[in-house]
């Protein structure tokens, strides 16, 4: 049992209006391991971690955590699969109308029954993992980026999940918060032996920190592989997208008409009318 | 544009409404189901009602003392023409209990109560905080919206009540103190007219039906709002405006129902 | 904002919000003073009621005794038929004359009852025998223009 991965994704796909988002997708998390989505923005990377956490239902195709397909579960069921999943949203999501302390305890209120002693011990354990025990008492408002970010991951480890999946866990912060998000991120995963999946486009960050990256473009893997091969990779797209080039398969103009064809035409009308 | 794209627009703009409707109605049905949460554990629901009825007392009170003042200067001043200035008391009684106490509180309270609750599940919804709930396995309808709306529900009552009180003792500071109407006919007068069943009792069913009317649209609205700052606005708007006139519909409807033999 | 506060808050706007209830209800209304304590049922049929509502009050030697209940056509007799609570505090003679008055020249109507000898009680669900219609204004002052005209008649 426990040599089978956590979380499979088996031919998945999904779409939105008739709009394919992804497709085909396979990934498999094993125990233990942080792996990596990378890919340019829209690219279906969030899209992916939804339906991991069972917010959306695949068109085809599944996800198996723990060996559950996610969205043939009802709603008690997909319920008791959550508490086993932590999540970190893009910019923390704190709830903020209660203090840090109350965030973090938030989920052991909710799920457990367990005096206020004790949550108040484990509260302060978790924030002291992240290095903010001395905060507690902060509104969320009162918070960088960085630290809100931190509390958000000492919110998600409340309940010791198996699975934790971050949503741009980089987003936005200044050099330093990152790496101490960065190594957080491994130390955590280690230390309480979860597995863990990274959506994010830092690549220098965080292939510092992962066992395994899949690349995506467009709703289908392009590339998969440890860091090493990603770094090393001839594959026109990730070399581009790892070294930051501006010339590659990526174009950074949108499609368009020829350029010249455009220039040429009558200005067309406005797209709305106070334009 | 041609004829039938004018009647596929205004069949489009008609089913469009229709949906929005029964998605609302099955919301109102999804936070009853979910309200198990809200009721057991009342702190949650005691909190809102700080924040919806409690804050909400300064504009009531105020606005309830000021409507009643007017209502006896505009009452006295038509009364006295007809020789009849003791009936002052009936007047202002009646205008607060049956219509003005339930209504213009209850259009205070969704300005001032369901435009905050709006915006503030809508900026909850757009800082994912609903969606992070979610993945907590919290129902967002039973933690955040059942309790916003049963503080709603409880609180647009009393607040009505003491508007009206607040009206009553309004025209009385104007009627008798300051005018110098009788007081024994002023007060004698307004309790042989002011019937409990017929006319206080019904002014508490509509504020009952207002409170629903105005939570259920300020809660449906901040959770449907569009995760934008501009949806959030249009949003808060849209509650304002809509629980107006949903106010003023029912309060016809209910008035029709209500007085309908007297 | 701590969870005593906030509860004490709370409390206080609920006491104050019934209180104010209780205010509307004792100050403003009438639940004080009448239509509380049980009532009988009586009956009694008018020609015509003019514009007598459900709920006006019945009075006798000026005194609310009671309140209309039903105002109900009569369709074999071609009468209105007026139910009446009556509180059960008051008696009435069988031969109780009603009437349905108006309070002032232009005010709301009640029924009136002037009482008569008899020695036997009115019970409940009874018909009243005795009764006297709604003044109806405007026949009033056709009778009275038609009496004019005739006394000027007679005059010539």
């Amino acid at each position: 049992m426990s040599s089978e991965p956590l979380v499979q994704i088996r031919d998945l796909n999904f779409s939105y209006d008739s709009r394919a988002i992804l497709s085909g997708i396979n990934m498999v998390i094993p125990r233990g391991k942080i792996v990596a989505i990378m890919g340019l923005s829209g690219c279906g990377k969030t899209t992916t971690l939804r339906l991991v956490g069972g917010q959306l239902k695949p068109s085809s195709g599944a996800v198996r955590v723990a060996g559950q397909v996610v969205h043939e579960l009802d709603n008690e069921g997909l319920y008791a699969m959550r508490r086993r999943m932590g999540m970190l949203f893009q910019f923390g999501a704190l709830f903020t109308d209660m203090s840090v302390y109350d965030n973090v305890a938030f989920q052991m209120r909710e799920h457990t029954d367990l005096p206020a002693e004790m949550i108040h011990d484990l509260v302060l354990m978790k924030l002291h993992a992240v290095g903010l025990r001395g905060a507690h008492d902060l509104m969320p408002a009162e918070l960088s980026g960085g630290m809100a970010r931190r509390v958000a991951l000492a919110r998600a480890i409340a309940l010791d999940p198996l699975l934790i999946m971050y949503d741009e866990p980089f987003a936005g912060l200044d050099p330093i918060s990152l790496s101490i998000v960065g190594e957080l991120i491994r130390k955590l995963n280690d230390a309480l032996g979860i597995s863990s999946i990274v959506v994010t486009h830092d690549v220098q960050e965080s292939l510092k920190i992962v066992d395994y990256v899949y690349f995506m473009a467009g709703g289908k893997i392009v590339a998969e592989g440890t860091a090493e091969d990603i770094r090393r990779s001839t594959e026109p797209f990730v070399h581009q997208f790892v070294w930051g080039e501006i010339d590659g398969p990526m174009n950074f103009h949108y499609p368009a008409a020829a350029y010249g064809k455009e220039m040429m035409e009558q200005p067309g009308k406005p797209r709305r009318w106070w334009a | 544009m041609t004829p039938a794209d004018l009647l596929r627009q205004l069949g489009h703009r008609v089913t469009s409404r229709l949906w929005r409707l029964g998605f609302a109605s099955r919301f109102l049905l999804m936070t009853l189901l979910y309200s198990g949460t809200a009721l057991k554990r009342f702190q949650l629901t005691i909190r809102e009602i700080y924040f919806t009825g409690v804050l909400s007392l300064i504009i009531i009170l105020v606005s309830g003392l000021f409507v009643g003042m007017v209502l006896g200067l505009q009452g006295y001043d038509t009364l006295q023409r007809y020789g009849s200035s003791e009936a002052l008391g009936i007047l202002v009684a009646l205008s607060l209990v049956r219509e003005l106490g339930p209504v213009v509180a209850a259009l205070l309270f969704a300005s001032r109560a369901g435009s905050a609750i709006t915006a503030e599940i809508g900026l909850m919804k757009a800082t994912e905080q609903l969606s992070a709930m979610e993945m907590m396995a919290v129902n967002p309808i039973a933690r955040v919206v059942a309790p916003r709306f049963w503080a709603g529900v409880i609180s647009m009552p009393l607040l009505a009540a003491l508007f009206s009180a607040m009206g009553v003792l309004g025209g009385w500071l104007v009627g008798v103190q300051l005018i110098g109407v009788d007081e024994g006919s002023f007060w004698s007068q307004m309790q042989a007219a002011v019937d409990f069943r017929q006319d206080i009792m019904n002014g508490v069913i509509k504020s009952c039906v207002f409170g629903v009317l105005v939570s259920w649209i300020a809660v449906f609205e901040g959770f449907d709002a569009d995760p934008t700052a501009e949806g959030v606005s249009r949003a808060t708007t849209r509650t304002v405006v809509t629980s107006s006139l949903a106010i003023l519909a029912a309060d016809f409807v209910l008035t029709a129902f209500m007085f309908r033999g007297i | 904002m701590n969870r005593a506060a906030i509860d004490l808050w709370v409390g206080l706007f609920v006491a104050i919000g019934l209180a104010a209830l209780l205010f509307l209800a004792l100050k403003v209304g009438n639940l004080s003073s009448t239509d509380v304590g049980e009532t009988y049922a009586i009956q009694a049929r008018f020609d015509n009621i003019g514009g007598l509502k459900v709920r006006a009050p019945v009075k006798s030697a000026g005194v609310v005794v009671g309140r209309v209940g039903e105002i109900r056509f009569d369709s074999e007799n071609y009468v209105a038929l007026v139910s009446m609570q009556i509180d059960k505090r008051y008696q009435f003679p069988r031969d109780t004359f009603a009437t349905i008055n108006t309070s002032g020249l232009l005010g709301e109507q009640y029924i009136g009852f002037e009482v008569g000898g008899d020695i036997e009680m009115l019970k409940a669900g009874e018909v009243m025998k005795k009764t006297q219609s709604a003044m109806v204004l405007e026949k009033l002052i056709s009778q009275f223009m038609f009496d004019k005209a005739a006394e000027g008649e007679d005059k010539k």
